[in-house]
């Protein structure tokens, strides 16, 4: 009997598998899901989360500064721009327009000031199928979303949408977006549409300022609260409270026995004061670091975190940005140098204890270690947490690819599986960097702040 | 051509923080074996180190990203 029962299981099982290794889905549209660009844009920053499908949480304070070019804006937040389908703002304000949930500014100087309504091609190239809106098989049977993923790829949402500027649409204005869309999948290049014109975006500031050919800066400068500064807030907030409370229980509970949010941050105070400080910058003036060096691992420890949390709030990849990890690096540069003493900048300058003709060639050496340390410990920051951003993305982009878009089901439910597990490993290992890159920041940076204070007695024929 | 040669210096990064990491670990696990006391520390200082080495891949990494 229950071999009669297990035979029949398994001859259905069998049957159902094959099936669903042929079901295929009727993409009207042929777009291609691009893991590399996604990934790319899910570490950037943006002026609205992104939740699922077409649901954005706005942001606010968008704030701009245009000094050549229409001066101030300011918007109360990005749902001003009236996010549409793929976080695209169904209006342009002086010029601005979200475009993927980013605020970017039309190119033309002849375009409108003030808020017209605008539209945008369909379909993107590395998003899924969104325009297959009446396609019979269940192709959102969610097999491929069985655990939250970040990514926000949300097939059901785009199920029987239709698009309101279709009615509205002219024929010229149709074979216009048309156009638009063909010439967004084969060159990826976004641009708005209005009145039936199209109009370019300003491409995103490169630090080089268009010396090496790229696009130069834009013409605005961008003041909004974004995702990346709304993170940075959410951990100072949780930071100032743990921290007060703490201090707090310090003065009622002195002399006592340490316990609750004492007794758990205590071990990591005195764990940064013993294990960090003390040994680097030596008994005598650790003191004066100790506020720069706690306020750097905690705050650098609460991004990172933070920023593992797939969903909103958390889903901010703020410490894997260059102008955070910059300002932190700007710090340690700015402590490390203003508080050095003779002996240090004589070590630079002029390394005493060995022969004349090595002192030259040291020197220039010496210098230039001043500007990298605390480059290479940006860059050393900002790699490890945006590689890992980046490879979780990608593992959860196994979906899509071997789900090819959405046409395979049976491979996107492999893909979820392997998926799965690949991201339970990785978000593992990222737990463990976040915390260790918290940790070589502030050592590495109290070694150096020790290497600036330390007083030694003169040796000849020391180092 | 961004892809196929980024791809590949990218991977000639990762061989040799793999070497300095495998040798660090090797050397850990010597002294482990020769002090079992100092466990503590040697996992301490073999971790501060590992992450160093990886810091230097993973720049190399991030770049072959953007060239």
């Amino acid at each position: 009997m229950r071999n009669n029962f297990i035979s029949r299981l398994l001859f259905l099982a069998t049957i159902v598998l094959c099936g669903l290794s042929s079901c295929t889905v009727d993409v009207k549209e042929d777009v291609v899901f691009n893991p590399g660009e996604t990934a790319l844009h899910h570490i950037a920053d943006a002026h609205a989360f992104h939740l699922f499908g077409d649901y954005y949480v706005p942001l606010p304070a968008m704030m701009f500064y245009s000094p050549n070019e229409g001066g101030f804006t300011f918007l109360p937040s990005s749902a001003s721009f009236h996010i549409g389908h793929h976080g695209n703002g169904e209006v342009a304000i002086d010029r601005y327009v979200l475009q993927h949930g980013v605020v970017r500014r039309i190119k033309d100087k002849n375009f409108p000031m003030g808020t017209v309504n605008i539209e945008w091609p369909h379909g993107h190239g590395h998003h899924d199928d969104h325009g297959a809106g009446d396609h019979g098989e269940k192709h959102n049977d969610h097999k491929g979303h069985d655990h939250d993923d970040h990514s926000g790829h949300d097939h059901g949402a785009h199920d029987n949408h239709d698009h309101p500027h279709d009615k509205l649409a002219t024929n010229d204005q149709l074979s216009m977006k048309e156009k638009l869309t063909k010439e967004l999948e084969e060159h990826d290049a976004v641009r708005a549409l209005y009145k039936g014109k199209a109009y370019d975006l300003e491409d995103r500031s490169t630090l080089d300022n268009g010396m090496a050919g790229g696009p130069g800066f834009t013409s605005y400068y961008d003041f909004s609260i974004t995702k990346n500064v709304f993170t940075m807030l959410l951990v100072v907030f949780i930071l100032g409270f743990v921290f007060l409370r703490v201090a707090k229980a310090y003065k009622t509970r002195d002399g006592e026995a340490p316990k609750g949010l004492q007794g758990f941050m205590e071990p990591l105070f005195v764990f940064i004061q013993d294990e960090v400080a003390k040994p680097m910058i030596g008994d005598k003036h650790y003191q004066r670091f100790m506020p720069f060096l706690m306020a750097a691992f905690f705050f650098i420890l609460g991004l990172n975190l933070i920023g593992q949390i797939p969903f909103f709030p958390g889903s901010a990849n703020a410490s894997g940005t260059i102008s955070i990890t910059i300002a932190l690096a700007l710090f340690t540069f700015l402590i490390t140098n203003l508080n050095g003493n003779r002996d240090y900048w004589g070590h630079i300058l002029w390394m005493p204890g060995i022969p004349a003709w090595v002192k030259i060639i040291i020197t220039p050496v010496e210098v230039m270690g001043v500007f990298l340390k605390p480059i290479v410990l940006f860059i050393r920051l900002f790699a490890n947490i945006s590689a890992g951003h980046i490879v979780i993305v990608a593992f959860v982009g196994l979906i899509f690819v071997l789900g090819e878009s959405g046409k395979n089901v049976m491979g996107a439910g492999v893909g979820a599986v392997a998926a799965t597990l690949l991201t339970l490993f990785m978000m593992a290992i990222e737990l463990l960097v976040a915390v260790l890159q918290a940790y070589i920041f502030t050592i590495l940076s109290a070694s150096y702040i020790g290497a600036a204070v330390e007083e030694h007695h003169h040796e000849e024929a020391h180092h | 051509m961004t892809g196929s040669l980024a791809a590949i210096g990218a991977g000639i990064a990762v061989i040799g923080a793999g070497i300095g990491i495998g040798n660090i670990g090797a050397k850990a696990m010597e002294s482990i074996a020769r002090q079992p006391e100092a466990v503590g520390d040697i996992r301490a200082n073999m971790l501060i180190m590992a992450a160093l080495i990886e810091g230097a891949a993973i720049i190399a990494i991030i770049l072959s990203f953007f060239i």
